[in-house]
């Protein structure tokens, strides 16, 4: 694909974009029409988030050729990063409010401790942890969306890499990381709640706004994420740092020869997909209202492969088509919204049998069709008159 | 006259099989050299020791006018020093067009933000179309690689390296599977090339090797038996026996 091809396909995706969120905002319960409940709205956003890290995905894996099995663990931090924010305000609101139907006005001691003694008495805890120290600063915590994840991953890589650990043997690395940080997260003295996680994210502080508002700017400030992303990815994989990127995924020993060091180039696309995925939790989480440490074990970031793959890996459109397709399926199937399958004896129950049928779907993309959804586009564009 | 490349009692050995042993070569700026001999003579292993894929147990590799030691260098910094290699298979970037091949290779800065930043200019463009047309590949500048013939793949990589532009290239087997047109074409690169830079050819086949007319070292066992013109080494008896009389 060369570089105009970019161009016309990221002008088609921002302008389907454009349409398909004017379309969905107009039809939201937030712009006063109630063909489109609130919790559905929700689910679009979400999805569009899930679009945005199945990118990163498509670039470390499919235009890089590092099969990375841990990148939900940096969707999942970007997520608890903003988390403690949104916590701790709201948190803070609550207690204050509380305390000032008192007769006497409380100190700021009795406030901190009264939003500590409410966030951290689950774990049997009211003190905070050092780790929570700038929780009361929304630009602090989202510079955090992005540095605790980015350096995260630059020890991570810069270790493997410089290892020149490669193949399935970075993968299987990749996921013992994944679940090392969620295994962490799970203990009480993690500082995150243990397996509580974070939770009342979708509650914005100090704005009197109902769910159907807050949903609704989650939805454009994902579309808008998106939209950034897929024009970043695609500017950066359609030039000569997204030719070194595909070199590297088909002979990296060659590109060493023509002298790039293999390593740095890797471990920059690395930490910079894990900074696209922490992005893309940081918006997602707040929607979903909770975040625990369940959200990155392995089987997510393995999820993410599978997206990619069924979507079409090497492709950025590809990648977002899988993710949005696989995931809404997902919650239709798991949902319990599709019909049960009767047989007589036995009843086939979609809750149960969708992992089967997800499982058997990348098997046979897998065999059949190594491009994915995306390979349909290359049918229909074969059969134009333009080449 | 001043030496390019120095390599000094370069030994390695896999396993207890001495690949190179106490080996020592050297090349001036601008020269063709053919190497040659028998199978596990060591010429690969040897491009592998200069170009920093293999580490050698003993020896050094002296590089330029400041003799800088090449040994404990990674393969990028071996090939920013200015040494450019050719492998035995053509081994372009099949999934990319031949502008893109050597848009990749054509000497610039390396890392990563210079490459992140980077914008095509004229004069890159301009160099690429040059190198295409050198290499008669300049009807197929946004052909992808991998629809490219055998022979004109091994052009393409000659054209990468070319792009390099290196100081030394070192070119293994060029005229494997190629056609007698593709070989003197190929032979006609190469002479070019090593008016401007060191060129040093690994070759089996000796009519090639004539064609070439140059300086030719023979590697036995790991180490030189012999080194001269071409008429010059073949009436040596040791070389008769070890490689040509099989």
């Amino acid at each position: 694909m060369t570089a105009s091809h970019y161009r016309r396909n990221a002008l088609i995706f921002v302008l389907i974009l454009s349409l398909f969120t004017v379309l969905v905002s107009a039809l939201s319960a937030g712009a006063g029409s109630d063909v489109i409940a609130t919790s559905f709205i929700k689910t679009l956003g979400k999805t569009l988030c899930l679009a945005l890290v199945a990118i990163a995905m498509d670039l470390i894996w499919g235009y890089a050729g590092i099969l990375s099995l841990g990148h939900f663990a940096f969707f999942a931090l970007g997520g608890y990063m903003i988390g403690m924010w949104l916590m701790y305000e709201r948190t803070k609101d609550i207690v204050t409010q509380s305390l000032n139907q008192a007769t006497i006005p409380p100190t700021d001691q009795e406030i901190i401790d009264g939003i500590g003694t409410q966030i951290f008495g689950v774990v049997g805890s009211n003190e905070f942890p050092v780790i929570w120290m700038f929780a009361d600063s929304l630009i602090a915590q989202a510079l955090l969306v992005i540095l605790v994840p980015a350096l995260l991953a630059y020890l991570f890589g810069w270790f493997a890499f410089r290892s020149r650990v490669t193949g399935v043997y970075l993968s299987i690395l990749t996921q013992a990381f994944t679940l090392a940080l969620s295994l962490y997260l799970f203990q009480n003295e993690s500082g995150l709640r243990g397996n509580n996680g974070l939770s009342g994210l979708q509650n914005l502080p100090y704005v009197d706004a109902n769910q159907d508002l807050v949903s609704l700017w989650f939805f454009w400030a994902s579309a808008v994420a998106l939209g950034l992303g897929y024009l970043g990815a695609s500017y950066v994989v359609s030039g000569k740092f997204g030719s070194v990127m595909r070199a590297i995924r088909d002979n990296e020993a060659r590109v060493r020869f023509l002298g790039y060091k293999v390593e740095t180039y890797k471990l920059a696309v690395f930490v910079g997909t894990a900074i696209i995925a922490a992005i893309a939790g940081a918006l997602y989480y707040p929607q979903a209202g909770i975040v625990n440490p369940a959200e990155m074990a392995p089987i997510a970031s393995i999820y993410l492969a599978v997206w990619v793959a069924i979507g079409g890996r090497g492709r950025l459109y590809g990648s977002v088509i899988g993710a949005i397709i696989v995931s809404l399926l997902s919650t239709w199937f798991t949902g319990g919204q599709a019909p049960d399958l009767s047989f007589g004896v036995f009843t086939l129950k979609w809750v149960d049998w969708w992992q089967v049928l997800l499982g058997v779907s990348f098997v046979l993309v897998t065999l059949y069709a190594p491009k994915g959804i995306g390979g349909l586009f290359d049918l229909l564009s074969r059969r134009g008159p333009s080449s | 006259m001043r030496t390019l490349l120095e390599v000094v009692g370069l030994s390695v050995s896999f396993d207890g099989f001495k690949a190179i042993n106490n080996l020592s070569f050297d090349i001036r700026p601008a020269e063709l050299r053919a190497v040659i001999g028998p199978n596990g003579a060591g010429k690969t292993t040897f491009m592998d020791i200069v170009t920093g894929k293999t580490k050698p147990d003993h020896g050094s590799v002296l590089w330029g006018e400041k003799s800088v030691n090449l040994v404990g260098l990674d393969e990028a910094e071996i090939a920013q020093a200015g040494i450019g290699r050719k492998f035995q298979k053509p081994t372009v970037f099949e999934d990319q067009t031949v502008f893109e091949n050597l848009l990749m290779s054509l000497s610039s800065k390396r890392d990563v933000w210079s490459v992140f930043t980077y914008r095509r200019t004229e004069a890159d463009c301009a160099s690429v179309d040059k190198l295409a047309l050198d290499i008669g590949l300049g009807d197929d500048l946004h052909r992808v690689a991998g629809e490219l013939s055998h022979g004109q793949k091994q052009w393409l990589e000659i054209g990468m390296l070319l792009a390099q532009d290196p100081k030394l290239l070192l070119v293994d087997e060029p005229a494997a599977g190629m056609t007698p047109e593709e070989r003197e074409k190929t032979t006609a690169i190469l002479v070019e090339a090593a008016k401007t830079r060191a060129v040093v050819v690994v070759e089996h086949d000796m009519e090639f090797v004539r064609r070439l007319n140059c300086r030719v070292t023979v590697l036995h066992e790991g180490s030189v038996l012999a080194e001269g013109s071409l008429d010059h080494v073949t009436s040596n008896q040791e070389v008769i026996d070890v490689y040509l009389g099989r």
